[in-house]
């Protein structure tokens, strides 16, 4: 991409930013993160259908942020993640530029991360069809057989944390499965343990989960771990109005009304 | 014992499976679930999976299991009452269908449980598993054995190696230990007289990518070099290369109570998880992803030949093969190797 080449040079140059976040050829004909502190390392810069690692859990990471103001070569994911982020006060203007990649694989510059958002709404979150009919197929099962599936699916997991680590939201230094006075969730992989970590997280992650697929994609078992966010995705919006993360958003399961609807809160 | 060579043909191999199973043997093979092969308890050989090169997940769960009990506990007026689990309920397991990577990752995986404290639980379970290996006929970029000590065709570890005689062919078994010996007795018409056979020739080739000697020597002085934050920045600190690996043995004692009564469980734990090394006062000596990196790589290349005389890694390649943002072991090492110090 020469476009996101010729720029990321340009802002290391002009010491506009310290870091570039990128991708670059990986191994295996996979794709893979690169951060760009000298203008000679742009040059491995890349885009292309496999880069679909969500770069914006990078920016929350230490080690990266340390370096000082970051740009980041962001796809629509990346930029939904990012406003979140910014709703949730872990990026702001200061520490931030994005260098948008618009669906169409063309660069796109944004001055603030209020153009970002503006962009962003254009387009809905929507789950894709074969993901769509998966859901279905789960609605329409009885409980027993949902339970079995979802303990099926599950019991393979061994909580390597691979999802955790790749999600944009997952930010926390320290998550609530690695506290072990109380034990809030067991740190054993076993039914229960597997089971109570998944649900902990989809429900951490509701209403804010922009549907990037970061967890399915990063668990080394290939585990159906986004069929649960994807789901919450969609109870929300039916019974919120649907969800678009928003630099000024109400936060959909952290938000008290003293005038809800529904009285049982109030 | 000498080395038994014998024949198997292509078709006698589920008859073999069949007999195992109608002498209650117990058998750990890989099976293919969401496109991820794993060893699990299989019933059936129409569950077996072939044709992979390699498991996602190595076979070290079986005797050393992901989540383990150690003991029960109940609290009393009296006090408290501990009862530990007792070692004759753990089975006999037949291991079907690992390589030879895993199989010699068996005897680097015991080294450590056995450095100074003798792990009773874990030797127990390895004991009981008798290790059907099956030699290599294909690799990918990934697979580096040959650079760590271990070849495609490699019997340490096995009791039973089985390599197949070309794509579509029957097997050479070598019959390695009393323990396979004892396994082949109960199927005994199935292991035929084999005139000669040369193996070799039906191995994957697997070439040398670096003197892991030369490597050991640079770890030495390698320690404070900024090489470890150049290939960890994109790492995020997951376990899936832990937990994927043969010889990786970090664990964590967990208690799980409910009310007065609860068990001690051992999880698998991994270095490169942020909170691994924390004090209880707070302090992290390792307390970026750098530092958690060299850790891993050093333990396996510098502290464990140092130690226990053996490496802790036998080139599998499942960890770059699992890691979510690419980090290839392989590479990483050559660059070591190339690096100045």
């Amino acid at each position: 991409m020469v476009d996101l080449i010729k720029k990321a040079k340009e802002l290391i140059e002009t010491s506009a930013v310290k870091v570039v976040i990128g991708y670059e050829e990986g191994t295996g004909n996979k794709t893979r993160a690169l951060f760009v502190e000298k203008t000679e390392d742009a040059d491995r810069l890349i885009f292309d259908s496999r880069c679909v690692q969500n770069l914006a859990a990078y920016i929350t990471k230490k080690e990266i942020k340390d370096k000082g103001k970051m740009a980041i070569a962001a796809t629509l994911p990346v930029m939904r993640s990012i406003i979140q982020l910014a709703s949730e006060f872990q990026v702001n203007d200061s520490n931030l530029l994005v260098l948008g990649i618009t669906p169409e694989s063309k660069l796109v510059e944004f001055a603030n991360l209020v153009e970002v958002e503006t962009f962003v709404h254009q387009y809905q979150i929507e789950i894709d069809a074969r993901n769509k009919e998966m859901l279905d197929k789960l609605e329409k099962m009885t409980q027993p057989e949902r339970w079995k599936f979802w303990i099926d699916e599950l019991a393979p997991c061994f909580k390597c944390y691979a999802c955790r680590a790749a999600c944009p939201m997952c930010y926390c230094s320290r998550c609530t499965v690695d506290f072990n006075q109380p034990q809030w969730i067991p740190v054993a992989s076993t039914e229960l343990g597997n089971l109570e970590w998944h649900l902990m997280r989809a429900i951490h992650l509701t209403g804010r989960c922009i549907d990037c697929d970061a967890c399915y994609n990063a668990c080394p078992l290939s585990i159906p771990i986004n069929l649960l966010t994807k789901k919450m995705l969609l109870d929300a919006k039916e019974h919120f109005g649907g969800y678009q993360p928003a630099l000024k958003g109400d936060h959909l399961m952290s938000t008290y009304k003293p005038d809800d609807k529904e009285n049982f809160i109030q | 014992m000498n080395i038994d060579k014998r024949l198997v043909r292509k078709d006698s191999l589920e008859k073999l499976f069949d007999i195992l199973k109608q002498n209650s043997k117990k058998i750990y093979a890989p099976v293919t679930k969401n496109g991820k092969t794993t060893f699990r308890d299989t019933a059936s050989f129409s569950l077996v999976s072939t044709g992979y090169i390699q498991t996602t997940e190595s076979s070290k769960d079986i005797s050393f299991p992901r989540t383990e009990k150690l003991l029960d506990y109940s609290k009393n007026k009296e006090g408290m009452s501990v009862k530990g689990i007792d070692l004759k309920d753990i089975p006999e397991v037949i291991l079907w269908g690992i390589r030879p990577c895993d199989a010699i990752g068996i005897g680097e995986l015991g080294s450590i449980f056995n450095w100074d404290y003798k792990d009773e639980i874990y030797n127990n379970r390895s004991s009981k598993v008798t290790v059907f290996g099956f030699s290599c006929n294909k690799s990918d970029e990934y697979c580096f054995c040959t650079s760590v000590g271990g070849n495609p065709g490699n019997t340490e570890g096995s009791d039973i190696l089985f390599t197949r005689m070309g794509e579509d062919g029957d097997y050479i078994a070598e019959i390695l230990t009393e323990k396979g010996q004892a396994v082949a007795e109960i199927a005994s018409g199935i292991f035929e007289r084999l005139e000669t056979a040369d193996k070799e020739k039906f191995l994957a080739d697997v070439p040398v990518k670096f003197n892991h000697n030369e490597i050991s020597e640079k770890l030495d002085k390698f320690f404070e070099s900024k090489e470890w934050v150049d290939q960890s920045l994109r790492c995020l600190g997951c376990g899936a290369c832990a937990y994927v690996c043969p010889t990786c043995a970090c664990f964590d004692i967990e208690d799980e109570a409910h009310g007065k009564n609860g068990s001690r469980v051992r999880c698998w734990d991994s270095c490169g998880f942020s909170h691994f090394t924390v004090h209880t006062s707070g302090h992290n000596p390792r307390d970026v992803q750098s530092a958690r990196w060299r850790q891993r790589i050093m333990h396996k290349f510098s502290y464990m030949p140092e130690r226990l005389s053996v490496y802790g890694c036998t080139g599998c390649g499942r960890c770059s093969r699992a890691c979510p943002v690419d980090m290839n072991i392989l590479e990483h090492l050559i660059s070591i190797q190339e690096v100045t110090v």
